[in-house]
């Protein structure tokens, strides 16, 4: 960043072309390699990076939150049940396509986060993280209600039909299932971009920075710090149905609150506020715990643990410190060429 | 209201009247009326303590008076809510420059339009075209008040790497962006030495002669002050000691008195 500060206006110019072309390719080659994978790897390898998917899904949707409008939610793991159980109940007991219940999904998270977000207006900084902790404690407890067990099958859960490739494709149900989420997640990716580059994005991102001047300048501080909890809880739900469909099986226990702490870890390990961070976040939260699992079955916590300070340690900023450092070494060799 | 203002009739186009703000006890201003004129530069002075912060508080209604009415253009501000003081065509800065710090220049005065753009969060995320349109024109707009602001060099990098005189003039482009009636300036010349406070006030007359737009101006400078200042307002303990051209003003003794204390004392 600092050797775009420094120099004069034509330079500046040239420099950010340059940028803009690094990062138009890194894209390329990302989105090709997410095309591609799939095609080389094992069915279980498939349905690993279908999950990776979408928890990059929960996370851009917590950077959204969290990085676009400063607010800290521990109680993602919330909203992502929800999302999970609506899709599931409507398939399972109204037979509706799984297409139709991530609409669906986001919808009725739209809503639960907008409620939710009213009450937290009164709350900022480490208060507002403790609320949504308390968000995501509960969850679980509700879903296993008696009175809601006839829609939630209660402790025991509900068990997801697995949907098949459409248009009679000639390809396994794993992997119509990971180009699903794969054109999910970009819809999103696509749509979260838009949206931090918009007006609303920016109200946003000027309460997270300094809510006194948003406000004298016209933003209306309650009305878009509820529309991010909305917001970000709609895309989380998208993540829980897809996590649902996936996984084919919802019960209450799957979403405590260390979904919520991984989630958030996620968020910072990619780059608070970089939306393409959720990938290597998700990476992440998804991978690691198997290499740790493969260095030592018994101490595999412990191994996490000490990964995740080296990560801490040495790229403190997460991904974004690693990409950004990549950007300097591929303009230097632009440069030089 | 003094007798001369009468003669010049036309409404004045802010109005300030009678107005007390109390915080506990202590009685911050205490029944403040003036007049602002629709393309004047008002100067409000007074020493640390005066009332002066508090009333421009009052004007962008983060304050609500206990007392009085401020009137716009002959209709009370105090009924609408802070978010639509900018609707209303009144703009601030702040005393210590309170910019978005991670936006850049260009985003910093995007923000300022965000009272005078209407695009909501679906239509955003979705790019559709009225959203895109609404885009298209505030970027002309923003980059035309950058150039206007001399700032098109530095417009796409974070303000808060930019030094402070910079960061001064980015929040007034984001204040024009809104594309106010009344500009409050809170305190302008603060941190800045002597040439850039002379630039300074060319800019802020430059603004009024050239845009049309009415300045109160809270100021300690009182060189800036007395400079560009069509009218000045002093206050003292919460209470208007004078007011009028910034020469009857500049020797009235009561002003003398309470910036540099009476013989007595």
């Amino acid at each position: 960043m600092s050797t775009i500060q420094e120099t004069v206006a034509p330079a500046a110019a040239a420099r950010v072309t340059i940028r803009r072309s690094v990062s138009t390719i890194a894209q390329i080659v990302v989105l090709l390699l997410l095309l591609a994978t799939p095609l080389f790897v094992k069915n279980f390898v498939i349905f690993q990076l279908t999950m990776w998917l979408v928890y990059a899904i929960a996370i851009m949707a917590l950077n959204l939150l969290t990085g676009g409008s400063g607010q800290f939610s521990l109680g993602q793991s919330a909203f992502y049940a929800l999302g999970a159980y609506t899709s599931a109940i409507l398939m399972e007991h109204a037979d509706v396509n799984y297409v139709l219940t991530l609409p669906a999904s986001a919808l009725v998270c739209f809503v639960a986060g907008v409620l939710f977000g009213l009450p937290a207006l009164r709350l900022s900084g480490v208060y507002l993280a403790l609320a949504t902790f308390a968000l995501a404690t509960a969850m679980p407890q509700l879903l296993k209600l008696g009175v809601f067990e006839s829609w939630t099958g209660g402790v025991q859960g509900l068990v997801v039909t697995k949907p098949d490739a459409p248009f009679h494709l000639p390809i396994s149900q794993d992997m119509w299932l990971y180009y699903f989420t794969l054109l999910v997640t970009l819809l999103i990716y696509a749509a979260s971009v838009n949206l931090l580059n918009s007006r609303t994005g920016r109200a946003m991102m000027a309460i997270r920075d300094n809510e006194i001047a948003a406000s004298a300048l016209g933003v209306n501080l309650p009305l878009y710090k509820t529309l991010a909890f909305g917001i970000s809880a709609a895309f989380t739900g998208i993540a829980g149905a897809l996590g649902a469909i996936v996984v084919q099986f919802v019960a209450p226990d799957g979403y405590t609150i260390q979904l919520a702490i991984a989630i958030f870890l996620g968020m910072v390990v990619g780059g608070v506020g970089w939306l393409p961070g959720s990938l290597a976040g998700s990476a992440f939260i998804v991978f690691v715990p198997n290499v740790a699992e493969n260095i030592s079955k018994g101490l595999s916590g412990a191994v996490f643990g000490a990964l995740l300070i080296v990560v801490i340690f040495v790229v403190p900023h997460g991904a974004r410190q690693v990409a950004l450092y990549g950007e300097a070494l591929a303009k230097k060799f632009l440069k030089n060429n | 209201m003094t007798p001369s203002q009468d003669m010049q009739g036309s409404e004045p186009l802010l109005s300030v009247r009678g107005v007390c703000v109390t915080f506990g006890g202590i009685v911050a201003l205490n029944g403040v009326s003036f007049d602002l004129r629709r393309g004047h530069i008002l100067g409000l002075i007074g020493p640390n303590g005066a009332g002066k912060t508090t009333l421009f508080n009052c004007l962008s209604r983060l304050y609500q008076p206990s007392q009085g009415d401020i009137l716009l253009e002959g209709k009370s501000i105090l009924k609408q809510p802070p978010h639509r003081i900018p609707d209303i065509g009144i703009g601030r800065t702040f005393q210590n420059v309170a910019l978005f710090h991670n936006l850049s220049v260009l985003d910093n005065i995007r923000v300022g339009a965000h009272s005078r753009t209407t695009s909501d969060a679906m239509s955003d995320m979705l790019k559709l075209p009225w959203a895109r349109r609404e885009e298209r024109a505030l970027d002309k707009r923003a980059r035309d008040i950058a150039d206007y602001l001399d700032l098109l060099e530095v417009a796409e990098r974070p303000v808060a790497g930019l030094p402070f005189g910079t960061q001064k003039r980015v929040e007034l482009g984001r204040a024009l962006a809104a594309e106010p009636k009344i500009l409050l300036l809170d305190e302008p010349a603060g941190g800045l030495n002597h040439e850039e406070v002379h630039a300074l006030g060319d800019l802020i007359r430059k603004i009024r002669d050239q845009r049309g737009i009415t300045v109160l101006l809270v100021e300690h400078h009182m060189g800036l002050v007395m400079s560009i200042a069509d009218h000045v307002v002093a206050l003292n303990f919460g209470k208007k000691l004078a007011e009028g051209p910034p020469a009857a003003v500049q020797s009235d003794p009561d002003v003398i008195k309470a910036y540099l204390g009476s013989k007595d004392a």
